[in-house]
């Protein structure tokens, strides 16, 4: 056995003795296909805009309940930690909003068919970053420009 | 040479609906599905929608904020993206518990707390916003 990964190839024949047979192959040596990428991306971005929701309850709380307060959540936001966390929220949300947008398509029926599965991958990814891209861009021009 | 073990075709006097009732997971159908479908469909519109406000609102103090969200249809539509975000945010979450928590206790414990916590800061972020609408001139 030269092969570190052949001592998982344990099989049983049907006549009760050990031979080595192909598995499936596990993560760690798999080729990511996009569409594994899409979907665990997909569930990621959902688990970090659900932490993301506690900002938006701080904000419209903030708010509601004066200048002070509205004004800690602002200074928060501005920060470099709060930049980074914006950041990553709309980029989570471009990217759930499209990822999402392909699974509705999928539950219709859509854009299933094998040859259009990476190229809507990949069309959501450059999506969801574009917008990102142009969002920041938007909020620069407003406060710099 | 392991024997050949011959086996027997049992007739069962029941119909196949009989005898796979009250067995499986579906408990509810497909109503967690469709919610979690019909709550996204919700947030297209409103997510973008509170993008491009948050936009025209940078920098902006919190006056003027909240005169924006105390606007009657901005208040409907603020409620509306709040109830759909944290209904989905629910169920979105409560499938992510299901696929890696293991022991049935557990599991049950962090849907419950998910649950209450999702209700909690859904009502927070609605009384902030009805309180807003009802202080607007």
């Amino acid at each position: 056995m030269n092969d570190i990964r052949k001592a998982q190839m344990l099989g049983r024949s049907s006549e009760s003795g050990l031979v080595q047979r192909p598995l499936s192959p596990h993560i760690g040596i798999y080729r990511w296909p996009p569409t594994m990428v899409a979907s665990i991306l997909n569930r990621a971005t959902g688990i970090a805009l659900s932490a993301g929701s506690l900002l938006l309850v701080w904000w419209l709380v903030a708010a509601a309940s004066g200048p002070a307060a509205f004004d800690d959540v602002q200074a928060f936001i501005g920060a470099p930690l709060g930049l980074m966390i914006m950041l990553g929220w709309t980029a989570s949300l471009f990217y759930h909003l499209f990822g999402g947008l392909r699974h509705l398509a999928w539950d219709s029926g859509h854009l299933f068919a094998k040859p259009s599965l990476n190229p809507v991958t990949y069309a959501i990814l450059l999506l969801s970053a574009a917008a990102t891209a142009l969002v920041w861009f938007v909020a620069y021009i407003k406060l710099e420009g | 040479m392991a024997a050949q073990q011959k086996t027997e075709k049992i007739q069962v006097m029941r119909s196949q609906l009989g005898r796979v009732r009250g067995l499986g997971p579906a408990k509810s159908g497909a109503h967690h599905w469709k919610m979690e479908r019909i709550t996204a469909i919700a947030l297209v519109p409103l997510s973008l929608w509170f993008v491009f406000s948050v936009l025209g609102h940078l920098g902006a103090p919190q006056k003027l904020v909240a005169a924006w969200a105390g606007t009657p249809v901005n208040a409907a539509l603020l409620l509306a993206l709040i109830i759909m975000t944290f209904h989905h945010m629910h169920l979105g979450l409560q499938v992510v518990f299901e696929d890696y928590i293991h022991s049935a206790g557990r599991r049950e414990a962090a849907i419950l707390a998910i649950r209450g916590a999702c209700l909690l800061l859904g009502l927070m972020a609605s009384v902030a916003v009805l309180k807003l609408a009802v202080m607007a001139h």
